[in-house]
């Protein structure tokens, strides 16, 4: 394969990671917690819409949808239940808390669909694109992919500076207190926030499993993961950030695993990782924090 | 307002650390006593170690995360390291006619240094982070000494060791040659020297360590790092030099416990399993569940939260779902400040530290 | 020669210049007053002293040795030690180990006599539990050694601060904002418990402060502060009759 052809790979994979970061990035933005347990709400969209396509023989755009539904309704579920009595209690304790849910939800899959690895056809059945005379082809899930992120991100943007409700989102992250003395719902802003968070992990789920088409419980943990990493990259906080930080993270680690090595593949993203925060302590379009004195 | 008579805030402390050696310790005969008289079923036998092993780790996490107030996430990398470098020890002085008994205690040194040392090595440049930054930076290094370990390839023959990191035949070693770490195959034939007994002994060693430390002016000084570090720094205090003792530290533990690990499998791998990020997360549940800066309470519980997927094996199916309610709950229960205000009024006294005007 | 000799001291934060040309010379044992309206620049000049913040120019002197953006710790170990104006406490420490905290580098000993519990170990603490309990004496909290610092009331807080400030045995203390919060009793406390400290410990203090009567009450000489310059120097009558300064404060 050509240099181009893992570029756009990694591009792809950096979509999938950028859509998850994104929700990883505003849950921590807006509620300021680490979502654990947000890979595995991936997970659980694949397992929706595996179950609609493959059991019941559902239309697979319907698939999509519905598993958005149910993964919207389990992340404001999961709010509610789990993080919103432990708002005013130390991060940690809510990290661990999400910890317990990521947890629950693995287990929940296993018990509900057994570890045996599915199989997942891919909804997405549109002819590759083909370019430079036939030599270079780009699979029609990279192109969805990609265009979908691009979408989200810009869709994102736009709610956040034209909507009543983003606008919320934004004041909530920056002064949760003072927001609410401005009359903002912050509640109905946090439910809101995972909501999204919730539905784009759906999206991300339904992208990665049509790229990488085994199913076990464990698949939402290591692009949990990564996409944690690539939200924390760019700047934890920041929407701009955890795209530009998903992207680049999927093109180092498809390049990594080409052209170095595929066992250390996830060794090289971490220690770039590790070099940029070096230089720049809060991501890449991270904000530095100033402690006043 | 309830006062202490005795004067001396050093008594209390030190009062405080002597009751949990007593507990290892009565622990210690209550097992031996048990495993004598043939009450333990060999399933809970074959925890003991285990049991000490994620007890040691917790308490040198708890320094890191309770003490010094930074949160690790790569923890199990420090086992790892502590690991494979006792481990390598060991297989490398294996046929040398050393006396077992001092290559293990040798061992076990190496590990803890090496642990140490990378400790060290990773904390100058993590330790300058914040928060939540930190937190991910020690998780990829975490990952990255997994992954490193997997594709190592060390062999020793009659010239002595060869290293490659693509595969075993790069070595270019001699027929007689012996391979020590086989990249993904880990390290094989490790014998089997890790014991309860030597568990108990380390979780006392480790605890004297972290009772000592934070019982003096080093406790202190890291303390008020993690309280406050502007306050600290006006006062004199060199940050980045208790920063990373205190994480030397806390790394150094971790490998031992590390050591104790490689002692008791025969074969030693680096998988996602015992050594990649879901160890380290499961180490802070430890830490956190048990009360960040209680020692006792880390141990406490490492020992339940790993005896009770066990414990209920025979609702095999729904243990791991269970596990998970359990902590949720426990979670909700002790930290949700509406569950603390019901707790006060109800006057239950937990497990947990409860807050009061004096010093716990 | 005055204990602390500034000159030219200036600093500018993203264009906006916060401090301009600030000059102030304290001689040894006084009790020095720094007022002006919020905002002026007082704790910036506070943070430069003591190394929070490095000055864009100018020179600092502690007993005729240059501080001039040296950092906290140097600084601390030259002689200057400070309080906050948000009290920067070690709040879950006892109060006896705050002050034990400033007693840090006056009874050093190694963790490794830490760890292996040395002789040394055991008589630098008997020391350190000595001296911090004559310093919690003098204000009034040896009682109270036991407690957990973030349960003291906040007047008491605010003196374990200025104790634990003493605990590093320095040369000038710079006290921001010491009776803030407090009411006028306290308030009262605090001016003898400061008159107390520099005749006792033979101290040179400067305060930043709001609190009129305390100013008048104690400072032998202030500089009054606006808009990050120098509008007054002076004994602390002239300069508070001074019709510049009564502007300021009270606009025209």
């Amino acid at each position: 394969m050509s240099f181009i052809a893992y570029l756009i790979n990694g591009i792809s994979l950096g979509s999938v990671y950028a859509i998850i970061a994104l929700g990883y990035t505003m849950v921590y933005g807006i509620a300021k917690m680490l979502n654990f347990a947000h890979g595995d709400v991936i997970m659980i969209g694949c397992y929706v819409v595996f179950t609609m396509t493959s059991g019941l023989q559902f239309n697979p755009l319907l698939s999509v949808l519905i598993s958005v539904v149910v993964c919207t309704v389990l992340g404001i579920v999961v709010e509610k239940v789990a993080y919103k009595p432990l708002r005013k209690a130390s991060p940690l304790a809510v990290l661990i808390t999400a910890i317990g849910v990521s947890y629950l939800l693995q287990n929940i899959a296993l018990l509900v669909f057994g570890a045996d690895t599915k199989s997942f056809s891919s909804i997405i059945t549109l002819p590759a694109l083909k370019l430079a005379g036939g030599k270079l082809s780009i699979s029609s899930v990279a192109i969805v992919t990609v265009v979908t992120c691009v979408i989200i991100m810009a869709g994102l943007m736009l709610f956040i500076k034209k909507t009543k409700a983003g606008r919320a989102m934004l004041a909530v992250s920056e002064d949760k207190d003072a927001a609410q003395l401005m009359g903002v719902n912050v509640n109905g802003t946090i439910s809101l926030t995972f909501a999204i968070g919730s539905g784009l992990a759906a999206i991300a789920g339904v992208l990665l499993c049509s790229a990488y088409p085994t199913l076990t419980p464990y698949i939402g943990s290591m692009p949990g993961i990564k996409a944690f990493t690539a939200a924390v990259f760019g700047g934890i906080g920041s929407i701009p950030g955890a795209f530009i930080g998903g992207i680049v993270l999927g093109i180092i680690e498809v390049l990594g695993r080409a052209y170095i090595s595929s066992q250390l593949s996830d060794a090289i993203v971490f220690a770039v990782l590790i070099i940029v925060l070096l230089v720049k302590p809060t991501g890449i379009l991270g904000k530095p924090i100033h402690e006043k004195v | 307002m309830k006062k202490m008579f005795d004067k001396n805030n050093t008594k209390k402390a030190t009062r405080d650390s002597f009751v949990t050696y007593g507990i290892v310790i009565l622990v210690f005969i209550i097992v031996q006593v048990m495993v004598g008289t043939g009450s333990m079923s060999s399933l809970m036998q074959g925890l003991l170690v285990p049991l000490c092993i994620y007890s040691i780790a917790a308490i040198g996490l708890n320094l890191c995360v309770g003490y010094l107030g930074e949160l690790s996430l790569g923890h199990a990398g420090f086992m790892c390291v502590g690991a494979f470098s006792s481990a390598f020890f060991t297989k490398y002085m294996v046929d040398t006619g050393m006396n077992e008994s001092l290559r293990f205690v040798l061992a076990i040194i190496i590990g803890t240094l090496t642990a140490a040392l990378f400790g060290f090595l990773i904390g100058i440049p993590v330790l300058r982070l914040q928060g939540d930054y930190l937190a991910i930076v020690t998780l990829a290094f975490g990952e990255i000494i997994k992954n490193v370990m997997n594709v190592l390839y060390v062999g020793k023959d009659s010239k002595g060791l060869h290293f490659s990191v693509s595969d075993a035949s790069a070595l270019k070693m001699e027929e007689e040659g012996k391979m020590i770490i086989n990249g993904p195959k880990g390290i094989t034939g490790t014998p089997h020297q890790a014991s309860f007994v030597i568990g108990i002994i380390l979780i006392l060693v480790s605890l004297i360590i972290v009772y000592n430390l934070v019982n003096s002016r080093t406790g202190r000084a890291v303390m008020a790092i993690r309280d406050n570090r502007i306050a600290a720094e006006s006062v004199g205090i060199p940050v980045t030099k208790f920063k990373l003792m205190a994480f030397t530290i806390s790394a150094a533990i971790a490998g031992i416990a590390g050591v104790l690990y490689a002692h008791n499998l025969s074969t030693l791998t680096a998988l996602p399993a015992n050594f990649g990020y879901n160890m380290s997360i499961m180490l802070l549940v430890f830490v956190v569940l048990g009360g960040m800066g209680s020692f006792r309470g880390s141990m406490i519980a490492a020992v339940l939260l790993t005896m009770l997927p066990e414990v209920l094996r025979g609702l095999s199916d729904y243990r791991m779902l269970i596990y998970a309610i359990v902590l949720i709950a426990m979670m909700l229960f002790n930290w949700a400040p509406k569950s603390i205000e019901w707790r006060q009024r109800h006057s239950l006294k937990g497990l947990f530290s409860k807050k009061t005007k004096e010093v716990q | 020669m005055a204990l602390l000799e500034v000159k030219n001291l200036s600093i500018s934060f993203g264009g906006l210049r916060a401090v301009d040309s600030f000059e102030i010379s304290i001689q040894k044992g006084q009790l020095y007053g720094l007022i002006g309206p919020n905002g002026a620049g007082k704790t910036t000049i506070f943070n430069m002293l003591t190394g929070v913040y490095k000055p864009d120019s100018g020179i600092i002197q502690l007993d005729g040795k240059d501080i001039t953006g040296k950092k906290t710790i140097d600084i601390n170990k030259a002689g200057v030690a400070r309080t906050f104006q948000n009290i920067r406490l070690f709040k879950e420490q006892s109060v006896l180990d705050n002050v034990k905290v400033g007693l840090h580098n006056s009874y050093p000993y190694s963790a490794l006599a830490s760890v292996l519990r040395l002789p040394k170990y055991y008589k630098a603490e008997k020391e350190m539990n000595e001296k911090a309990r004559e310093l919690l004496k003098v204000f009034g909290l040896e009682d109270k050694e036991n407690y957990l610092a973030s349960n003291l009331p906040y007047g008491a807080q605010r003196k374990l601060e200025i104790a634990r400030a003493l605990a590093t045995n320095p040369k000038l203390l710079l006290l921001d904002e010491p009776a803030a919060g407090m009411n006028p009793n306290e308030t009262k406390e605090l001016m003898e418990t400061i008159r107390f400290v520099r005749d006792e410990f033979d101290m040179t203090i400067l305060l930043i402060e709001h609190d009129m009567k305390l100013v008048s009450g104690i400072c032998e000489e202030l500089t009054v502060l606006n808009f990050g310059q120098v509008l007054a120097q002076g004994k602390t009558k002239d300069v508070l009759n001074d019709p510049k300064v009564i502007t300021a404060y009270l606009g025209e």
